[in-house]
């Protein structure tokens, strides 16, 4: 019988120190990318870092700017994405909740929006295909003191992270849920996402898409999302208010936003988004006021029975008082799930809604658990080891 | 086969032998309660100061079709008045509570053994669905066997007639502890822990409670009265290590090792887990242990059970997830987001024969490289494995410090035999138990997110909520030091490498591999996992024949113990027995250029002790 003694473990340590030197040849020799940051100019890597309880923290800068929340990363989606739109906005936003940098955690999936983390300078985490939702779930359960973000897109949120997309939405978590929708695969280069148009001709479907598409909001209204929302990249303002509005919500805030791929799947919302025709086609949801849109402001939603159907204000005797009045506080979510399947199409009078067509309180997972906890200790008292490992039918051997 | 047997008017004395070990099966249909029986007298025998070991037997089937062959759930226990580290090889006394009982159960039974039938339930229509063509009551096949005939049934009906107000039904589901009486009367045990038992189970239920104590102690009489049995047995206190003593089985030592992890780490613990077989129990455990700040987080599926643990740990808590071969088949690619993102992450796989859905509720351990190599990429994780149900609880505190010192997932592989069966386990002094530190940093100052602990190449731990070290990680390269994405080709092979090289330093920090017996000889039984009671026994008694043979036993499995190799060189013939085709000893060929002999056996149940010594005498 033969072997090699210590096998091939045998001298770790030395062999670790030369890793370690060739860690630092490299960056001495300037690895492509390498910022002046860690040019080098020790002979070790990092020391071992001082051993601090965290929570001892400094107090937050006065006041935040836009610029306070740009990472030094080089932004990578392609030019003329509607992705920088939206990174824009929620960078724009970020100072106006008055949350320290420290305090924000982005998670995102896996796709083009995804990359997003990367470009925020608070805590990010670029996680797995579909399953940001679960990562920040444990990020927000763990520490409810954080603001939790989650960036996903149409086919991480609804093809692979499915699953997660329902259950963490109907957990109610206080998670600010943004999805990206470009009803396309972009970083894989084109093959149709769940969003996409029925028959649509892409590289993975050329005989055109068999499958039909889900809409978003209804399926986070099915899955009791307690604030629901809706906007397009290119609107920019409205963009800015529903992530505030989103932001400041206690509860899972979903909100959808058309983003148009110029690559892959270019003018997908210009039928309705596109600046010319906007105002005539989009429906502006807002709270309390009747829902009336069109260029003149001369067009309204009313019900007929179980029904919405489109009226034209002035005709027939028809004022807003007939008009459907918008409320996002109903606790009955029908109405808003209504809203949510309407759409603007060629040959009908229907607006595409955008805004908050939900907006209801319920307690938050992490509060409901953190009570369990408490109650558990007031019932039972702070939980001892001790008495742990002792508990149960015990017996003594002499 | 109705008649009842009544108590004869005058007694004679009865005899009480002593004996050094029993082993009894209890087995029934699986809606007989023969888990609870087994698991009373298991109790019972514990606190009388007797050594035990267990082994639950039942099908994945909650309620299988009552008297089928498939529907029969079985618990086997060994007590003795030494020390004992497995349920038994063969039982020496088998209840069977219907005929498909006795058939499933009745080839294991040792020549000569003991025999106890609820021969009511030997109709024709049982027979005929345990595919008996004649009763085997009556046809003289038991013949080998000393049988005890008892019309269970009738006498646990009879004893609860117009003593309970319940349906013949519910009375009948009494009639395991009738069974159990006479068990505590054969082998002279008291029924005061089983009483105290039903008192509490049943508080709010007093018929049941009424109508259980009643059949026990009637079981109990009518043994003592009867002339069924002329002699009963005693088996004496074992001889074990002084010390505080309680029954545990390894999935409990397995949660509450990681609740002291917590308690130790002063870090809360997060257990994000999916219901499986035959991980649940763990889940259930720690869920009744809130006032340790223990979150529980029952999730969608593994995959959302894994990546929540992920973020808790992100966040600082101990990240925890527990599951199944299969289940772990779902969260690796996770895994090797923990391993890229270098967080700290504990995997519980309570392994059960496979693949795919495989055999649930049965024990195997071939997940070993699953564990060790089943990701995308080089994607090293430390691997540990306890070794008995009390050993679970060491483990988990070992998994817990080595993924914090290490910033790295470890994978700790109990399985379903450590995780249902039961032993002593001495109760440690918390003082004794290691330190486990977590130290965050907090200066910003030089801080890089992934900048190296030169002694352990961990990287530094920094917590969302830290001023001044906001930083993103993920699944992408990382740049050496900066954590930037990066795909530079020289960065990704020293990335790599270096990944490889922090989990091979954790062998500076584990214990060497100790070996049982003499440091060099003829053979050396090498194993990991539950199969160390077997390995142990045999190569004991193996040795007190004077054969040259020693035992080592791997609780570390990646990296391995800094010893092993010299360990290995110093045996002619390395034997490693594994519920498996041979994953240890690939791993041991591959790494040592050793001859290991792998002994396979995978058949969901584990290693008898006379298996290994008949494989070890070929060697010798």
């Amino acid at each position: 019988m033969t072997t090699n003694g210590n096998g091939t473990n045998g001298n770790e340590h030395e062999k670790g120190e030369e890793l370690l030197a060739e860690g630092q040849a490299m960056l001495d020799a300037g690895v492509e990318g390498i910022t002046g940051n860690v040019s080098g100019s020790g002979p070790s890597p990092e020391s071992e870092p001082g051993s601090v309880v965290a929570g001892e923290v400094a107090p937050p800068p006065a006041k935040l700017t836009k610029a306070d929340f740009v990472s030094g990363q080089e932004v990578r989606w392609c030019p003329g994405c509607g992705d920088y739109a939206i990174l824009n906005n929620v960078q724009k936003v970020m100072p106006e909740l008055g949350i320290p940098r420290e305090k924000i955690v982005f998670v995102s999936g896996i796709g083009c929006s995804s990359r997003f983390p990367y470009y925020m300078n608070t805590y990010g985490f670029h996680s797995i295909h579909g399953r940001a939702p679960a990562v920040a779930t444990g990020i927000k359960a763990s520490n409810p003191d954080l603001s939790v973000w989650v960036i996903t897109g149409d086919g991480d949120a609804l093809s692979i992270g499915g699953n997660h997309f329902i259950h963490a939405i109907r957990r109610n978590l206080d998670l600010n849920y943004i999805l990206f929708n470009n009803r396309i695969y972009g970083l894989t280069k084109g093959q149709y996402s769940p969003t996409s148009e029925f028959g649509k001709n892409t590289k993975s479907t050329p005989m055109g898409v068999i499958d039909y598409p889900l809409n978003p909001l209804s399926v986070a209204i099915a899955s009791e999302a307690t604030f629901v929302a809706r906007s397009i990249d290119i609107d920019v303002k409205h963009l800015g208010t529903m992530v505030e509005a989103a932001a400041r919500h206690k509860g899972v805030s979903f909100v959808e936003v058309y983003q148009n791929c110029n690559i892959f799947n270019d003018h997908a919302f210009d039928h309705f988004a596109e600046r010319t025709v906007r105002s005539e086609r989009v429906l502006y949801l807002e709270h309390g006021k009747p829902m009336v849109f069109g260029k003149e402001r001369d067009k309204g939603i009313r019900m007929n029975g179980a029904h919405p159907e489109v009226v034209k204000l002035g005709e027939n005797g028809i004022t807003e008082d007939d008009l459907l009045v918008h409320d996002i506080y109903l606790a009955d979510p029908s109405v808003a799930f209504m809203l949510a399947r309407m759409e603007y199409r060629e040959g009908t009078d229907f607006p595409q809604p955008v805004g908050i067509f939900r907006a209801v309180e319920r307690a938050t997972y992490e509060d409901l658990m953190a009570g369990q906890i408490a109650a558990s200790i007031a019932k039972q008292g702070a939980g001892s080891l001790e008495k742990l490992i002792n508990s149960g039918d015990t017996w003594v051997v002499e | 086969m109705s008649t009842v047997i009544e108590p004869p008017v005058e007694q004679a004395p009865k005899n009480l032998e002593e004996l050094e070990a029993v082993t009894i099966r209890f087995a029934g249909d699986s809606g007989d309660g023969m888990q609870l029986t087994g698991t009373q007298f298991t109790n019972t025998s514990a606190v009388l100061g007797n050594d035990i070991s267990t082994l639950p037997d039942f099908p994945a089937e909650i309620r299988a079709p009552a008297g089928s062959l498939p529907g029969v759930s079985g618990f086997q226990l060994n007590f003795s008045s030494q020390d004992i580290r497995t349920p038994g090889d063969q039982p020496n006394v088998l209840v069977a509570m219907n005929p498909a009982a006795l058939k499933v159960n009745l080839s294991d039974l040792e020549d000569g053994g003991t025999l106890i039938i609820n021969s009511d339930e030997f109709t024709k229509e049982n027979l005929k669905k345990a595919a008996y063509e004649t009763n085997p009551l009556e046809d003289g096949s038991l013949k080998g066997y000393r049988v005890h005939k008892l019309p269970i049934t009738t006498l646990n009906m009879r004893a609860l007639k117009d003593q309970v107000q319940m349906s013949r039904k519910e009375m009948d589901r009494s009639k395991n502890f009738f069974a159990l009486g006479v068990l505590y009367w054969l082998y002279d045990r008291p029924m005061d822990a089983t009483l105290h038992w039903i008192r509490t189970k049943f508080a709010k239920k007093p018929e049941i409670a009424k109508a259980n104590e009643i059949v026990l102690k009637t079981g109990y009489n009518f043994a003592d009265t009867t002339e069924v049995f002329t002699t009963h047995y005693t088996v004496k206190k074992a001889a074990i290590a002084p010390g505080k003593y309680r029954k545990i089985t390894g999935n409990e030592a397995t949660a509450i090792g990681f609740i002291a992890a917590s308690e130790l780490s002063g870090r809360p613990l997060f257990y994000g887990s999916y219901p499986i077989t035959p991980a649940s129990d763990i889940l259930h455990e720690l869920s009744r242990h809130k006032n340790f700040g223990v979150k529980t987080f029952q999730a969608e599926d593994e995959i959302a059970a894994v990546c929540a643990a992920i973020g808790a740990s992100f966040a600082g808590h101990i990240g925890l997830t527990g599951t199944s071969g299969p289940g772990v088949a779902l969260k690796q690619e996770a895994i090797g987001l923990a391993v890229m993102a270098e967080l700290p992450l504990v995997i519980i796989n309570v392994q059960r024969g496979g693949p795919s859905t495989g055999l649930p509720t049965k024990t195997e351990q071939a997940d070993l490289f699953q564990a060790v190599w089943g990701r995308n990429g080089e994607c090293p994780a430390i691997v540990i494995a306890p070794s008995t149900p009390g050993d679970c609880f060491h483990m988990a505190v070992e998994a817990v410090r080595l993924a914090f010192k290490y910033m790295t997932p470890v994978f700790y592989l109990s399985d379903g035999y450590l995780a249902n069966g039961a032993e002593p386990w001495r109760v440690p002094q918390i003082e004794d138990l290691p330190e486990i530190k977590v130290e965050f940093v907090s200066d910003p100052e030089n801080f890089m997110p992934y900048g190296r602990d030169e002694e352990t190449l961990a990287r530094p731990y920094a917590l969302p909520g830290t001023p001044g070290l906001e930083h993103r990680i993920g699944g992408i390269e990382k740049q050496h030091l900066t954590g930037n994405v990066n795909y530079d080709p020289e960065n990704h092979h020293f990335m790599v490498k270096l990944r490889q090289e922090k989990i091979d330093r954790a062998a500076n920090d584990i214990p060497p591999v100790e070996i049982f017996g003499e440091q060099t000889g003829k053979v050396l039984v090498l194993g990991w996992g539950s199969t160390y009671g077997s390995i142990t026994s045999a190569v004991e008694k193996l040795q007190r024949e004077g054969k040259s043979v020693s035992s080592a036993h791997l609780r570390h499995l990646n990296p391995f113990p800094k010893n092993l190799g010299e360990v290995l060189s110093g045996f002619e013939t390395v034997i490693v027995p594994e519920m498996n085709l041979g994953q240890l000893s690939t791993m041991i060929r591959a790494r040592y250029l050793v001859d290991a002999v792998a002994f396979s056996k995978v058949k969901g149940r584990p290693f008898q002790i006379r298996e290994i010594v008949q494989k070890v005498e070929e060697y010798l």
